[in-house]
């Protein structure tokens, strides 16, 4: 009989936050600049530059510190950690070990088995290091520093996570939160959202926990989902083969399903932190906190009830467009332009999404002015073109933000309302197809929709359907 | 002196340190670890209950800087000190983790 055993996750998540600036120096943070063109003596780590902290940094914080229940640490500072590696100029990174600025807090995370609530040990600032790329060619290694002292926050999470899913519903919540208040972009491929795993098995029941393992290089949610199941099954196989789990940093390799031990972290992992001397304390005070506060936008709890609310939305519709900030503004944009709350929804939920999913895109990459769906809207509900019309001439808006009204005319799409025109075309279609006609006659109803389908071809689908119907009732 | 530093002591730190030290070397700093360590045990002889800690030597908080890009390309000084240069990166020995 095999043992019953139990995961516990905790998450290491760092975020890179949305500044115009590096968090010590005045060095741009835009990304995929040409390697090392923003840099400077402070973020390249020269002897003698002196780092002063970049405000924005301590705002964000302090607002994704606020918007998950942790208390501001009022008092606080900066400590160095010493490491050696290529990527670190300074041979040390500037973080936050003893006073962090924000602790014990937590999110609720809902999953099929409910709701939770996964504790936030604390969120601390620190800086980014440089880009390390391998030059297979010359068997070197190229660093960029372009990253470097790109600010961070590191969001460390109580091990409350108990599968895969439980992990995924909490950076998703995280994501979300960090989107509206605007603090990051949190995308996982780019990097400016990163999750390290720290895993460990017990046996149901148990009360300790077992020996842990941190899991890094995760790079998209489905990677993270399978690390979690490999790093599982392997520490459950070293505990009934009798041997023991290693606490170790692993490195997920996403390609062979496997995590390895990351070799250069194994020599040394005391990095003897003391105060950052470069800094001065920072000291936060009450009215900062409330100013803070009451800066933070709608978050997305509020906004998915609000949706139901004032625009009558479906919790179903709600909870969809809330779950990219990119989806929700479009939304609201187009409805105050349009005010046809549900309309917009669905265009949004139906085909948005499937020409997303068709182009392997994200929700953060759609492009379209709102004024377009809006306008797009309006020209079928007026009855300027039809619903397959409209779909097509969606298509443009979702690829090219065209104007669908100038389209429509451009390409003549408008619905095909003259009654003469449209007889004429009903009859030749009855003519050309006796079969059908016959079929209808012997009471076969479908077969009028054949003939609808006929006629909406010889019109290249611009035909009012409700009047092709209306006509080919009374030809027939 | 008081504090007497252990050859594996001093053989750690130089790893952390990334160090190479002679054994001349090394008996010069477990000496100068060794006092040091004496001065701070001094510093602990004197009474602290109720003394908030110091983080700082300056009474000073709050210095920051606003979020606005003051620099502009410096990748050409900044690979000045690069001992080897390769595609406008500072080249390194191989490194994998």
């Amino acid at each position: 009989m095999s043992r019953q055993y139990e995961t516990v996750i905790g998450l290491e998540v760092h975020v890179e936050l949305a500044t115009k600036t590096k968090i010590f120096c005045g060095c741009s943070t835009e990304f995929g600049g040409a390697p090392n063109t923003h840099t400077c003596p402070v973020c390249t780590g020269m002897p003698g530059a002196l780092p002063v902290l970049n405000k924005q940094v301590v705002e964000y914080a302090m607002a994704v510190g606020l918007a998950t229940n942790c208390s501001i640490t009022q008092y606080c500072k900066f400590d160095r950690k010493n490491y050696f590696y290529p990527d670190n100029p300074q041979n040390y990174q500037i973080s936050q070990l003893y006073l962090p600025i924000c602790r014990n807090g937590g999110i609720e995370i809902e999953t099929a088995a409910g709701r939770k609530t996964i504790g936030i040990h604390e969120i601390h600032m620190e800086e980014d290091a440089g880009k390390l790329i391998h030059d297979e060619w010359d068997d070197c290694s190229l660093v960029d520093f372009n990253r470097s002292g790109v600010p961070l926050i590191e969001i460390v999470s109580e091990p409350d996570m108990r599968s895969a899913e439980e992990v995924i519903a909490y950076l998703e919540k995280l994501r979300l939160i960090i989107q509206y208040l605007g603090a990051s972009d949190c995308k996982l491929q780019e990097g400016s959202m990163r999750a390290d795993v720290n895993l460990s098995v017990r046996q149901v029941g148990s009360e300790t926990f077992g020996t842990r393992t941190e899991m890094k290089n995760l790079n998209s949610f489905k990677a993270i989902a399978r690390a979690i199941e490999g790093e599982r099954a392997r520490q459950i196989e070293l505990l009934e083969e009798g041997k023991e789990v290693i606490q170790e940093t692993r490195r997920w390799d996403d390609n062979k399903e496997y995590s390895y031990p990351m070799r250069s972290k194994e020599d040394a992992q005391d990095y003897r932190y003391f105060p950052e001397p470069d800094l001065v304390p920072i000291s936060i005070s009450d009215e900062w906190i409330a100013r803070v506060r009451e800066a933070q936008p709608e978050l997305h709890d509020e906004k998915r009830r609000r949706y139901c609310e004032e625009y009558k939305l479906p919790d179903y519709d709600a909870q969809i467009l809330t779950s990219y900030k990119k989806l929700a503004d479009l939304f609201e944009e187009t409805v105050a332009i349009c005010n046809r709350p549900k309309k917009v929804s669905n265009w949004l939920m139906v085909e948005t999404m499937r020409l997303l999913k068709e182009h392997n895109m994200d929700p953060d990459e759609l492009s379209f002015q709102p004024s377009n769906l809006a306008k797009l809207i309006m020209l079928v509900e007026n009855q300027t073109i039809n619903g397959t019309v409209a779909k097509e001439v969606f298509e443009q808006i979702f690829k090219e933000d065209v104007d669908p009204e100038r389209y429509v005319e451009e390409k003549g799409l408008k619905v095909n309302s003259n009654a003469d025109e449209l007889y004429e075309i009903v009859r030749r279609v009855i003519e050309e197809n006796p079969q059908s006609v016959e079929d209808y006659h012997n009471g076969k109803q479908k077969a009028i929709g054949f003939l609808v389908g006929q006629t909406m071809k010889a019109t290249q689908g611009k035909a009012n359907p409700g009047m092709v119907n209306q006509i080919l009732k009374e030809l027939l | 002196m008081a504090n007497k530093i252990s050859d594996e002591v001093i053989d750690y730190v130089s790893i952390l340190a990334k160090l190479e030290l002679s054994e001349e070397e090394k008996e010069q700093a477990k000496s100068d670890m060794g006092s040091m360590l004496d001065y701070i045990d001094k510093l602990n002889e004197l009474d602290t209950d109720g003394v908030e800690p110091m983080s700082h030597v300056f009474p000073v908080t709050n210095v920051f800087r606003d979020d606005v890009v003051t620099n502009g390309d410096n990748s050409a000084e900044t690979l000045a000190n690069a001992p080897a240069e390769k595609e406008g990166s500072f080249q390194v020995p191989k490194t994998v983790d």
